[in-house]
């Protein structure tokens, strides 16, 4: 590790140095064939999309003839579900546990993150073994148990029965990833802080903290993504509208009358909690990017 | 030079004192995290195989009675739990190989400069957001009978498939489902490739364009073993995640027509049977396999991994 660190260039250095070389092999044209790869990647990934918002306009023989292109597309399947009561608690559900799950899980973790980045520590590698470990665990070995144990307690079907076992998996990722961000940030920092005669919290408080916030930010939407997109504990810790949270309620959407193939609401339904998404990786693509690689390279 | 001075906590000169007070502070910190993880997941996984020892009343709530191993032999001994190890199995199997080989081929094209570069990363990323509930609504959609995108077009094109009740037939409902999955999860393991992509030195590359090197003669002999630690990576990710599949064949089939998986064979014994001795040990036996299945994929394959866990201490 030093020894890398020693030999790299400083950035500017690097940047001065490279980036012509860079946009002159950039411009070189690409092989036809790969731009069709690169056509059938995009198309892959986007048409799906394309016919979720197609199905979402489109009502009775429209909507049975699957036409390609909606003759008359119309918003009624958006007014029926903002309509639904039932899916306007869930969005509140989900918004409620997905923040206090995520803050919660943030707070903990910034400082066993910190401990295990940067702190001399007996059995680190075990500890980080562990906590890796409980990121595999399937989720239905949890939501059993929990499903007698908050019948019996009076836990079962609330929001807080719900954001309790979520930590489980949200605390070692955010654990995880908060211990890749620290890590790179660079140690002469601190090394004034203890000059100034900090001590190891205090440099973690004053110089650390400040300067990882784009590190707590990454880590802070990869989290709320993935409790966000949680379903197999919200499905066996909840019964009622009132805990149920988006996915469970969608997936319940269809439940509603035998014969009907409900799919233009259901649909609707889908793109409305997938448009906040969509933005989201618009705006944070750089962080989601950097957020899913920070464990994956060594070093 | 600096590197040599820090961390001050390492110098040789340090005086034990510091050093223990830094251990402390390091256990203060990290004991909040532990008790809660303690708690969440070891606690119930402990009551878990407790349940599991018993036999509760259907009928009367509290009635119970210890049955030792017997929810575990009937268990191994059903047809139920062995298909659905079986289906969990070609689930992962199918869907990690696929994301695997797009991942990297998707990580090779992000590799590229080429323009609108940005714009595929963007579009790429799209389905990672999605909720995976989203994610087989979507596919619902595209192959539903008469309204369906592929159903349509396949019909159109006189292909077979196009009058097909995708969900409602063996083997099908099983293409959808891993469909599904690679649309959503595929972008998470190219963004892994290729991050190990990008370590790799324009060097190399350029001492076997030097080398008189072919495009696939380079990528077959220097980029693939380069990448080899990425995609383990990336196929132990996938791999466990897969194992645990549930929410799409919630969403698609309820488990039915050959896509019951271990997490919703558990899952409907508990909830929807209100069997908990026998669900609670269908879930151990789910996270054992699990368990296994990582420590195999550890020991065999992720040699990086222990690398890694090495450097740590």
């Amino acid at each position: 590790m030093s020894t890398l660190t020693a030999e790299r260039p400083t950035p500017e250095l690097a940047t001065a140095g490279k980036a012509p070389k860079r946009r002159l092999r950039g411009e070189s044209k690409l092989h036809p064939l790969v731009w069709v790869f690169v056509v059938a990647v995009m198309a892959f990934s986007l048409i799906p999309f394309y016919w979720l918002v197609n199905t979402s306009l489109k009502k009775g023989a429209s909507l049975s003839q699957g036409e390609l292109f909606p003759s008359q597309p119309t918003l009624e399947n958006y007014l029926v579900v903002f309509q639904n009561p039932e899916f306007l608690l869930a969005l509140r559900n989900s918004v409620i546990i997905a923040v206090v799950t995520t803050t919660v899980a943030l707070v903990f973790a910034s400082f066993a993150a910190y401990a295990l980045a940067r702190l001399k520590m007996r059995r680190k590698a075990m500890i980080l073994t562990l906590i890796l470990s409980v990121t595999t665990f399937p989720a239905i070995a949890i939501a059993a148990p929990m499903f007698s144990i908050w019948r019996e307690i009076g836990l079962y079907d609330t929001l807080l029965g719900l954001i309790i076992p979520k930590l489980t998996f949200a605390l070692p990722l955010a654990i995880y990833t908060l211990t890749s961000f620290f890590k790179e940030i660079p140690r002469e920092l601190e090394e004034s802080a203890y000059m100034d005669g900090a001590t190891p919290f205090v440099a973690f408080r004053k110089v650390i903290l400040p300067l990882a916030v784009p590190g707590l930010a990454t880590t802070a939407i990869l989290v709320f993504i993935s409790v966000w997109n949680e379903f197999l504990l919200a499905v066996t810790l909840t019964t009622s509208p009132e805990a149920r949270p988006v996915p469970v309620a969608i997936a319940f959407f269809s439940g509603t009358s035998e014969f009907d193939q409900p799919l233009g609401t259901i649909s609707a339904a889908s793109v409305i909690i997938t448009i906040p998404l969509v933005i989201l990786v618009l705006v944070c693509q750089k962080r989601i990017v950097s957020g899913i690689t920070a464990g994956a390279v060594k070093g | 030079m600096a590197i040599k001075t820090i961390p001050p906590s390492r110098g040789p000169a340090r005086t034990s004192g510091r050093d223990r007070a830094e251990r402390k502070l390091a256990f203060r910190m990290t004991a909040p995290s532990l008790v809660i993880m303690a708690l969440v997941a070891a606690v119930p996984i402990g009551y878990a195989i407790w349940l599991s020892l018993n036999q509760y009343s259907v009928r009367t709530a509290g009635l119970s009675r210890f049955v030792g191993l017997e929810n575990y032999i009937n268990a191994l001994a059903s047809q139920e739990w062995w298909a659905a190890f079986g289906q969990t199995f070609l689930f992962a199997g199918l869907s990690v190989s696929l994301e695997l080989v797009l991942g990297t081929a998707m990580a090779l094209l992000l590799n590229l400069a080429f323009k609108g570069r940005a714009v595929l990363r963007t579009v790429v990323l799209l389905p990672y957001a999605i909720i995976t509930v989203v994610s087989a609504i979507t596919w619902q959609t595209m192959f539903q009978p008469n309204m369906g995108l592929v159903t349509n077009v396949l019909s159109a094109l006189g292909l077979p498939g196009g009058d097909v009740v995708w969900l409602g037939e063996h083997g099908y409902a099983m293409a959808v489902i891993v469909m599904a999955d690679v649309w959503k999860t595929t972008p998470f393991a190219a963004l892994i490739i290729l991050a190990g992509l990008q370590v790799i030195s324009a060097e190399t590359y350029e001492a076997a364009e030097l080398d008189g090197a072919s495009k696939w003669q380079t990528f077959v002999n220097i980029t693939l073993p380069l990448l080899r630690p990425a995609i383990v990576l990336a196929a132990i990710f996938r791999t466990m995640d897969a194992l645990r599949v549930f929410d799409l064949p919630f969403v698609l089939t309820r488990g039915a027509n050959g896509t019951e998986s271990m997490s919703m064979l558990a899952y409907t014994q508990l909830r929807e049977n209100r069997l908990v001795g026998e669900g609670s040990a269908l879930s151990i036996l789910t996270f054992l396999t699990v368990m296994v299945v990582s420590v195999i994929y550890v020991r065999f394959a992720g040699g990086n991994i222990r690398e890694v866990a090495k450097e740590e201490q």
